[in-house]
């Protein structure tokens, strides 16, 4: 984030500065979002639990980047003008898609503290699964805005559907058995 | 694509008397200027002869002369939409030099009676060069203003003297796929191809711009020769071209080929018409300070039909209804 601001002081975000940080929130975001989905099988794989004691803070770095991108989005871009906002969400499936994943994050970041992961027990993880609708809905936002070029945005889903995949067949496995 | 209401016909001759007036509209004013009346003199001609259009904020040159503030030459020249290079906005500066522009010919083929090879000399040589500082409003809805140097693109094509039959202007990019990075991908069917419909191709505004900022026009902006069409979509205004067809039909263009429902032939600057990923409403205008942490406070602007030359092109489009030919 301090690179961020830096590289916009120093007029390194290029031409269009305002589009420069919404793509960068939106990425890093995204990077995040997969890297704390990446936490439980890497800790599978390397049998050791270091990633997962990580994965709070990664997906808080996530929640950040994505209340960064709201805001950048909301301020930035729109001006806090609401009546453009609404035309944007009613019009384009793809801001909807980003709003949601902002909506399914906002909970889990406020109940990601030791307290609430006590509090509510075996709930906590029925609530936390919905990362992975976050995710989902992250990953549409970014496919269905990308224009020609769909490469970068597919990597990203390829990523997803990989880490998805190996939730299923864990859990198939672990169901038949 | 339909057929459009509006046939295209030939080059009337009251479009040509109509290229005289403006000419000689600017030459009054640039008379007035050099006489030292300066821009109230200039201001006063124009609102006398009824053209001053304050409102686009199209200025009193017949759009020729766009008041806005400028785009710096550095950001016009390194944010670019050029796949061939990349698609990347930085992609087309960083990879510029892999377009080779010399030698460089243009082929003219298709309904006219002078087709050919012709060198990019031939091509230039005849064409005396003038500023025009144009908006360019790209359909990502964000806008630059730039000072072009060229020349209008009917004094061109006349040369080939165009049949009765050619009713459309189709144009093509180099191919150059072991050179030009973004061709080795697949995100457009290369070469890209742009056209116009004969009367729009003949329109004094639509140039062909072979400098920018008084300079040789720079690689990633379209060297050695581009189109220049003010009141559509940047991606009409085809960089690098290295064909020029005469056609019966409405050739293929490539971003209509690429998703016919997002981008039409005609892709006029159209508020009221919106894209699937970007409101066509406002633009953000890329004209002033691109550094700092206030470079990120500014709200967009409001985006003109026809992007505020419908004074000057409306009446191409009278009876066809813009939402439906998009």
């Amino acid at each position: 984030m301090a690179l961020l601001v830096q590289q916009v002081q120093t007029g390194n975000a290029g031409a269009n500065p305002i589009e420069f940080v919404e793509q960068s929130t939106g990425e890093w975001t995204l990077r995040f979002l997969l890297l704390s989905l990446a936490a439980t099988p890497v800790a599978q794989i390397l049998k050791s639990a270091w990633p997962i004691r990580l994965r709070r803070m990664v997906g808080l770095y996530a929640f950040f980047y994505a209340t960064a991108h709201l805001l950048a989005y909301l301020v930035l871009d729109q001006y806090l003008n609401w009546r453009d906002v609404l035309a944007d969400l009613a019009e384009k499936p793809f801001i909807v898609a980003g709003f949601l994943s902002f909506l399914i994050m906002l909970p889990l970041a406020v109940t990601s503290n030791r307290l609430a992961v006590k509090r509510l027990g075996k709930r906590w993880k029925d609530i936390h699964n919905w990362v992975y609708f976050a995710a989902v809905s992250a990953l549409l936002h970014y496919v269905w805005l990308a224009k020609g070029d769909r490469i970068e945005p597919l990597i990203y889903l390829l990523v997803l559907l990989f880490l998805l995949a190996y939730r299923l067949t864990r859990l198939l496995g672990s169901s038949s058995r | 694509m339909h057929n459009p209401e509006k046939k295209s016909g030939l080059i009337k001759s009251s479009e040509i008397t109509d290229r005289d007036i403006f000419r000689n509209r600017r030459a009054i004013i640039k008379a007035s200027m050099a006489l030292g009346g300066g821009a109230i003199a200039a201001g006063s001609i124009a609102g006398g002869l009824a053209m001053a259009n304050t409102e686009t904020g199209a200025g009193g040159d017949n759009g020729f002369q766009a008041t806005d503030e400028l785009t710096a030459k550095e950001t016009a020249t390194s944010y670019n939409n050029f796949y061939e290079l990349g698609t990347d906005k930085g992609d087309p500066l960083r990879y510029a030099n892999r377009l080779v522009t010399e030698p460089w010919s243009v082929v003219i083929d298709g309904e006219c009676d002078k087709p050919g090879t012709y060198t990019l000399e031939d091509i230039l040589k005849p064409h005396p060069t003038e500023e025009r500082i144009y908006r360019l409003r790209c359909v990502e809805a964000w806008s630059m203003v730039i000072p072009w140097n060229g020349f209008s693109l009917a004094d061109l094509l006349k040369r080939f003297e165009p049949r009765s039959t050619a009713k459309y202007v189709a144009f093509e990019t180099i191919l150059d796929p072991d050179r030009l990075p973004g061709q080795r991908s697949r995100v457009l069917d290369w070469p890209y191809r742009e056209g116009l419909r004969m009367d729009e191709a003949m329109h004094p505004l639509t140039m062909i711009a072979t400098g920018m900022y008084g300079e040789t026009i720079p690689n990633q902006n379209g060297a050695p020769l581009r189109l220049v069409v003010p009141w559509k979509y940047g991606y009409k205004s085809i960089k690098s071209i290295v064909r020029i067809s005469f056609t019966e039909t409405q050739p293929p263009t490539s971003w209509n080929m690429s998703a016919p429902h997002e981008y039409g032939f005609f892709s006029n600057v159209n508020p009221g018409v919106s894209h699937p990923r970007w409101s066509q409403a406002k633009e953000r205008r890329l004209a002033g300070k691109t550094k700092g942490v206030s470079s990120l406070f500014a709200p967009k602007i409001e985006t003109q039909l026809l992007n505020g030359y419908a004074d000057q092109v409306a009446s191409l489009y009278e009876g066809m209804d813009l939402k439906k030919f998009y």
